[in-house]
């Protein structure tokens, strides 16, 4: 049997390819630099202060935290032009921040309250912003990976150069949509970028025990023809080159790319995985956050770059503790959703008052 | 008035809003150059080209998602299956997508999206392919559900359909597709959730949808001629949203009411007419409410008996009898 990642000492020094260089990264200034910090930063204090407000009983259902996987969602999403999108799956709260939904509406959202982006109505696992370009946000596992080919295929229909970013965990690439998918992204030449976040665990199974693959699993892809690229997770710089790699293969090509993004994740699967700590050893994850922690390795890098110091960092953690803080207060004084507002929102001719919104009986209650 | 077939019907009303909206497009197994399975979209791949007009692959979870997508970016795609039945391998895509993405995202996604194709027995192709799912479906607040059974209903409905911006699930039948029926000429629509009464009578309400309706409508002639009783023929037309207060007023005039149902009977479409019957027209009732629906056991395939499986017009006469 072999062993999994997790059991696999990593490199822990510089990687040999310098991906600073890269065109995309060659570039990027101080202040960009600085502001993907700030976002890996925000999206980390948001999620200790959700945790907080989980554990004390103000919110309901799952919380799947993106602690510790950073990196890719500022990464990746900070490529975005005017005409790329991207979809999720339930571990959303990463990308959303990055996309530039606010905090407010968001912590609120999780606590159910009418100021949430989806007024109370989604929760944790969905989050949406379409006036952003990000659609979710989605709770079934590889549920969302057709709705980013179907975005994609309309961006093409529409002759727009864009691509759709389509995230998904490395437990769902054994659902078979993630398969149907990916014939139809060759098949039709459709601009979509998959983009595998393996954290090394499907919930509480690890990769080992749940694909089966001769290397990994992006290299699935070349069955339909696809490219597809291995990306280290905690290096901002690699995940920033082949991504772009990826956009400016759907962009000029109109061809889909599946990047698989090694990464790890330090809480369970969702907050109310009991057993987080027992299908892998709490040395294991002690060894991810001394070693491979995204955001110390970026701060590292960009002291070594001359462009951090502790007082900086301070500064910028600061702020997102505060807006972190600031977020909760707000959540905890929204008001929840009124109870007709549970019927407002499920059909759009209903909510418009259109005449097909007001012909025949839509709902059925007493 | 011109005569056409019920697929005929279908077709016009696809070719009239490929164009006249360029953000429709026809999807599905077989839909553009094999002219479609059954011929509904025979002829619109050579007219509107292979954007407009897409053969898919066998592949419904992944072409019903990328439907969804794309109607959510603002496109209305029309997606064949070839047989409702098969919808049952994308259900997460038509339930969890297009019919709750509006609400999870607090109303910023609409979805317009019309799933199309068959949904019926009584073609001697056994239980896999002869599922009725409007019940599952209409039981799914988000989405909306039609069953036209005359050639006129079907293109008027799918007109509104593919104009919704809510996505409607358009429930067929392939026994259905060769009956002809006046359609006329011009453009016209059939708002959803409007039903029809298609015969008048005074003594019993007989309430159908889709090809239900027809055998009623055999049932109510031969109670007219046989026993000298008149029954009323209400067509739902739309399951959801339902037009409830066509169903009251014929029941409120006839104090009777049998309702005919292809689907099976536990938690079929009429278990939700006979509830709401029952609820808002007790005292108007002369007897109780009957149901006739498909007999409650997987499709069988034996052509005999799968004919006596679905409602038959002997079935309908002996109810109406047993309460008049």
């Amino acid at each position: 049997m072999s062993v999994t990642r997790a059991e696999k000492p990593k490199k822990t020094g510089r990687n040999p390819v310098d991906y600073a260089t890269a065109a995309i990264n060659a570039d990027l200034t101080k202040e960009q630099k600085l502001g993907f910090l700030a976002d890996m930063l925000r999206i980390r204090r948001f999620e200790q202060a959700s945790l907080k407000l989980y554990q004390q009983g103000k919110m309901g259902g799952f919380l799947h935290l993106y602690i510790g996987q950073e990196s890719v969602a500022v990464g990746t999403l900070a490529l975005m032009g005017e005409n790329d999108h991207a979809i999720t799956a339930y571990r959303d709260h990463g990308h959303a921040l990055v996309v530039g939904m606010s905090m407010n509406e968001c912590m609120a959202e999780l606590l159910g309250k009418a100021t949430g982006c989806s007024k109370g109505k989604g929760g944790s696992m969905h989050f949406f912003a379409p006036d952003k370009n990000f659609w979710g946000g989605h709770g079934i596992v590889a549920g969302q990976t057709p709705l980013g080919l179907g975005i994609a295929y309309a961006l093409k229909y529409q002759g727009l150069k864009g691509c759709c970013l389509t995230y998904l965990g490395d437990g769902a690439v054994n659902q078979g949509v993630y398969h149907e998918s990916l014939n139809l992204a060759s098949l039709w030449d459709i601009p979509v970028v998959y983009i595998i976040e393996n954290n090394q665990y499907s919930m509480g199974t690890s990769l080992a025990r749940s694909s089966a693959s001769k290397s990994c699993l992006a290299e699935r892809a070349e069955g339909y023809n696809i490219d597809w690229d291995i990306v280290n997770g905690e290096d901002l710089y690699e995940v920033r080159a082949k991504t772009w790699d990826a956009i400016e293969r759907a962009h000029e090509k109109c061809r889909p790319t599946v990047l698989e993004i090694d990464t790890y994740r330090y809480y369970g699967h969702s907050v109310a995985d009991a057993n987080a700590k027992k299908y892998r050893k709490p040395e294991e994850i002690e060894f991810y956050k001394q070693n491979h922690d995204p955001i110390t390795l970026w701060e590292n890098r960009l002291k070594e770059e001359g462009i951090l110091d502790d007082a900086g960092l301070k500064k910028i953690d600061e702020a997102a503790k505060k807006e972190a803080a600031a977020a909760v207060q707000f959540a905890e004084d929204s008001p929840f959703p009124e109870v007709e507002d549970i019927f407002s929102d499920i059909y759009y001719e209903v909510d418009m008052g259109t005449e097909s919104g007001q012909t025949g009986r839509h709902f059925f209650n007493d | 008035m011109p005569v056409i077939t019920y697929r005929q019907a279908l077709n016009d009303a696809l070719a009239e809003e490929l164009e006249r909206d360029e953000n429709v497009v026809v999807m599905g197994e077989e839909v553009a150059e094999y002219n479609g399975a059954y011929k509904i979209t025979e002829g619109l791949w050579k007219r509107f080209g292979g954007k407009r007009v897409i053969d898919t692959p066998i592949s419904e979870a992944g072409f019903i998602g990328l439907g969804v997508g794309a109607a959510m970016m603002g496109m209305r795609p029309v997606m064949e299956l070839m047989f409702w039945s098969f919808a049952y391998v994308a259900y997460d895509q038509i339930i969890n997508n297009a019919g709750c993405v509006r609400y999870m995202s607090g109303g910023l996604i609409n979805c317009p999206l019309v799933i199309r194709g068959p949904a019926n027995g009584g073609t001697n192709v056994g239980a896999t392919h002869s599922h009725t799912p409007e019940n599952f479906l209409a039981n799914t607040p988000g989405l909306k559900v039609v069953s036209p059974a005359t050639p006129y209903d079907a293109k008027g409905l799918m007109k509104a359909a593919i104009r919704d911006n809510d996505p409607v699930c358009v429930m067929e039948n392939t026994l259905l597709y060769g009956d002809q029926g006046e359609v006329p000429e011009g453009e016209y629509l059939i708002p959803i959730g409007v039903a029809d009464v298609k015969r008048e009578g005074t003594d019993v309400s007989l309430i159908a949808h889709g090809r239900a309706v027809l055998t009623a409508l055999a049932a109510a002639h031969r109670l007219h001629e046989e026993f000298n009783i008149s029954a009323e023929v209400v067509d739902l037309r739309s399951i959801r949203p339902l037009d409830e207060e066509t169903v009251l007023a014929s029941v409120r005039k006839t104090h009777r009411a049998v309702l005919v149902d292809e689907n099976k009977p536990f938690c079929g479409v009429s278990a939700q007419i006979a509830s709401m019957i029952q609820e808002r027209a007790f005292d108007d009732l002369d007897a109780p409410v009957q149901r006739v629906c498909s007999l409650d056991a997987p499709a069988i395939y034996s052509p005999p008996l799968e004919a006596l499986q679905l409602p038959t017009a002997d079935r309908i006469i002996q109810k109406v009898l047993a309460i008049s």
